[in-house]
């Protein structure tokens, strides 16, 4: 049996995990929202580069090469200040004239379905865009900050979407390219997959998410559809551990790793094969912290000694569609990614790993003392 | 003889049909269920006393026992204000004339499922106060919607009720004491489970409350924590766990029960806002209907020939909607005897 969603999705009840379908189904069918088909202006994150480089590159590769989509870059996009706004160190105006400079940039490039790769930048255009429907005048003064400041004029998105969102439209377009799919080879069955969604996603504005903020299900979509079985957990909802000021305050760093923990704690009696994440953060916390929590206690949350590989949504998607693992950046997660390779059957050379583009030997890392990695 | 159409046929509506028809005047009771009786008929027990439903019930149906014509599946389509009163259109039926209406639409029970965080709909071991009334209805042995004996239970207090983020700034009124007598009923069925229930704060007003509170402390063993739920979830047995700040300790708290009760509040009934839309009666924020005056006219709607009784203006506990349905006849009668004059 399986439904249609509001957008006329199907939602297949034997693959959604193990809380009661029906329930889902009716938050799921509640938090739909406008995706546009086509002709994006991309605006990518200020960190993710640095955390796992190849995600946003697979991104636009998909949307172009497997998708046959139009994306557009600017070369004089910004941060959208969102770390420094949440961690109260950029006043609300400053952020608004920004964001209020990106879509000028986006105007000017002759677009208006705007999808940044950010899941807080995300939420800091959503608030900013339901900030000026709610008060216009506060629009107008931003409105005219910008043109004294640079001179430029705006036109709002047509249509707001996270770079997520935009893989959930696309996700059957996608599984029916699949080369492998979520499923073990060796056993037949669903991979087990942890999907967590960055907290700006959809906890500020949960209209805003597919799904709504309680259940999301835009990467659960992903996952049903690439034949995946999404995994529920007592603290899916909680924080990777990011949290802005739980890191980026060395006192609080506790906190941080502490809230890491509790997740990987309650999912671990699951089981799972492996996370999928939305965020950049999320991404980083959820992979590194593994390595962390193994030196300081000695503690693993994979079998045999391994961690539980995390991935961010556009990597598995490269991975489904038959992309080199080493290609798509996988050689930078901490939490070895091999095991979860072979379970999908994606072949790999383990000796062009640490290889530079031209295949030119970078070294090998030194290798944790507890955390097992090829 | 003068015509008064009820609309509902709830404890306001039968009990004000009964005081009208004693009166003298001719009823007619518009009921959209098969029957009459309103919320009476989910409900088990009664607070303070929790004396059979089934007596209430009975008694106003006996009160009933006059020339009151009672239309039950009644589909109210319009009301239309004439010259001399109202018309009162209902679905397959001839139209209605009234020299006056009284509203007893009652209340809903707000729906749990907007508490997404909760769990109501997604996990089978999170039921409302109104699903429990029907699982201990009769005496049935109490066992989980899993089909286990619940060892560990949990009241969730003000779910809908006082709540800015559901859009209910209001108290519902009657749900602490019920939170506090199916406590009581669950310990008697289950003496060794643990019974706990999660309160902002409790507010026994009413005769009798304040005492059933400590007999559940101090007879049964109930505990009380001052807490609001943030988030409950299942565990891979099917067990819920919540979270909870107790805000005495000033700790977090993270507990597993085997049953979660969610004590859900009221809300104004579906009919209650189509009746008051058809009229163009004013509303307020909480989306009761308002009265000519909140402390003077609490009976009457701000158009003459309208009146109001029971939950269609606000939580009431059944005590407080028989007074109410009384107080509005008196107003009623008032308003007819001013109409017998002016012919």
């Amino acid at each position: 049996m399986s439904h249609l969603t509001a957008h006329g999705n199907q939602i297949n009840p034997a693959q959604t995990g193990t809380q009661k379908v029906s329930g889902k189904q009716a938050v799921w069918q509640e938090y739909q929202k406008e995706i546009a088909n086509d002709r994006y202006f991309y605006v990518r994150s200020c960190v993710r580069q640095n955390f796992f480089p190849a995600a946003e590159w697979t991104f636009l590769k998909i949307l172009r090469d497997d998708l046959g989509k139009t994306v557009y870059e600017h070369p004089c996009h910004t941060t959208c200040t969102g770390i420094g706004y949440h961690s109260d160190i950029i006043p609300l105006d400053t952020l608004m004239t920004v964001v209020a400079r990106q879509f000028a940039l986006m105007t000017e490039a002759g677009y208006e379905n705007f999808v940044p790769s950010c899941v807080t930048s995300f939420g800091v255009y959503t608030e900013v865009l339901e900030t000026w429907r709610h008060f216009p005048d506060v629009e107008e003064k931003v409105r005219r900050y910008l043109k004294n400041a640079t001179g430029r004029e705006f036109e709002k998105p047509g249509n707001l979407a996270h770079a997520s969102d935009v893989f959930y439209r696309f996700r059957e377009s996608i599984a029916s390219q699949a080369k492998y799919r979520l499923v073990n080879q060796h056993t037949g069955k669903p991979l087990k997959v942890v999907d967590h969604i960055g907290c700006h996603y959809a906890k500020m504005f949960p209209q805003k998410g597919i799904g709504g903020a309680e259940y999301p299900y835009v990467l659960a979509g992903m996952i049903d559809a690439w034949g995946g079985e999404a995994v529920d957990y007592p603290e899916r909802r909680h924080c990777c551990g990011f949290g802005f000021r739980q890191y980026f305050v060395r006192a609080n760093r506790g906190y941080s790793i502490g809230c890491s923990k509790k997740k990987f704690n309650s999912m671990q009696p699951y089981e799972p094969d492996m996370i999928i994440t939305n965020c950049p953060g999320c991404s980083l916390f959820l992979d590194r912290w593994q390595y962390a929590i193994s030196e300081i206690e000695g503690i693993t949350y994979g079998k045999d000694g391994f961690g539980i590989p995390v991935f961010t949504f556009e990597e598995v998607a490269g991975l489904v569609l038959g992309y080199d693992p080493w290609d798509i950046g996988l050689q930078v997660h901490q939490a070895a990614i091999e095991p979860l390779l072979d379970k999908m059957g994606v072949p790999y050379d383990p000796d062009k790993k640490y290889s530079d583009i031209q295949g030119r030997p970078l070294g090998r890392p030194n290798k944790p003392k507890v955390l097992k990695v090829f | 003889m003068k015509q008064v159409v009820i609309i509902g046929g709830g404890i306001a509506g039968m009990e004000a049909a009964a005081w009208l028809d004693h009166n003298g005047v001719q009823v007619t009771l518009l009921e959209q269920a098969d029957k009459q009786g309103g919320k009476l008929l989910t409900w088990d027990k009664l607070f303070p006393t929790r004396r059979p439903t089934q007596e209430v019930l009975a008694f106003l149906q006996k009160s009933m026992s006059g020339q009151t014509n009672v239309v039950t599946n009644a589909q109210l389509a319009q009301i239309q204000r004439t010259k001399n009163g109202f018309l009162l259109s209902v679905q397959g039926r001839e139209a209605i004339e009234a020299d006056a209406v009284l509203i007893a639409t009652g209340f809903d029970v707000f729906n749990a499922r907007k508490k997404e965080e909760y769990g109501y709909g997604i996990y089978e071991n999170v039921i409302t106060s109104a699903d429990l009334e029907r699982l201990i209805a009769g005496g049935k042995p109490l066992v989980n919607p899993a089909g286990q004996v619940p060892q560990r239970i949990g009241f969730i207090h003000c779910v809908g009720s006082r709540d800015e983020k559901v859009g209910n700034e209001y108290c519902s009124r009657v749900c602490c004491v019920t939170a506090v007598k199916q406590s009581i009923t669950v310990k008697e069925r289950l003496p060794d489970a643990q019974v706990f229930c999660f309160y902002m704060d409790l507010r026994m007003f009413g005769r009798g409350y304040e005492k059933l509170y400590r007999e559940a402390q101090e007879k049964h063993g109930v505990t009380f924590i001052r807490g609001r739920l943030s988030e409950a979830c299942d565990d891979p047995q099917g067990r819920i766990i919540v979270k909870v700040e107790d805000t005495l300790r000033g700790l977090p708290l993270r507990m597993t029960v085997d049953l979660l009760v969610l004590m859900v509040g009221m809300v104004p009934s579906e009919g209650t806002t189509r009746v008051a839309r058809m009229l163009d009666l004013a509303r307020g924020s909480d989306g009761f209907i308002v009265p000519a005056d909140e402390h003077t006219q609490n009976n009457k709607a701000q158009i003459p020939g309208v009146f109001l009784a029971g939950t269609c203006t606000g939580p009431k506990s059944i005590q407080g909607t028989i007074a109410d349905a009384r107080a509005a006849c008196l107003q009623v009668l008032e308003y007819l005897k001013e109409l017998r004059k002016g012919l």
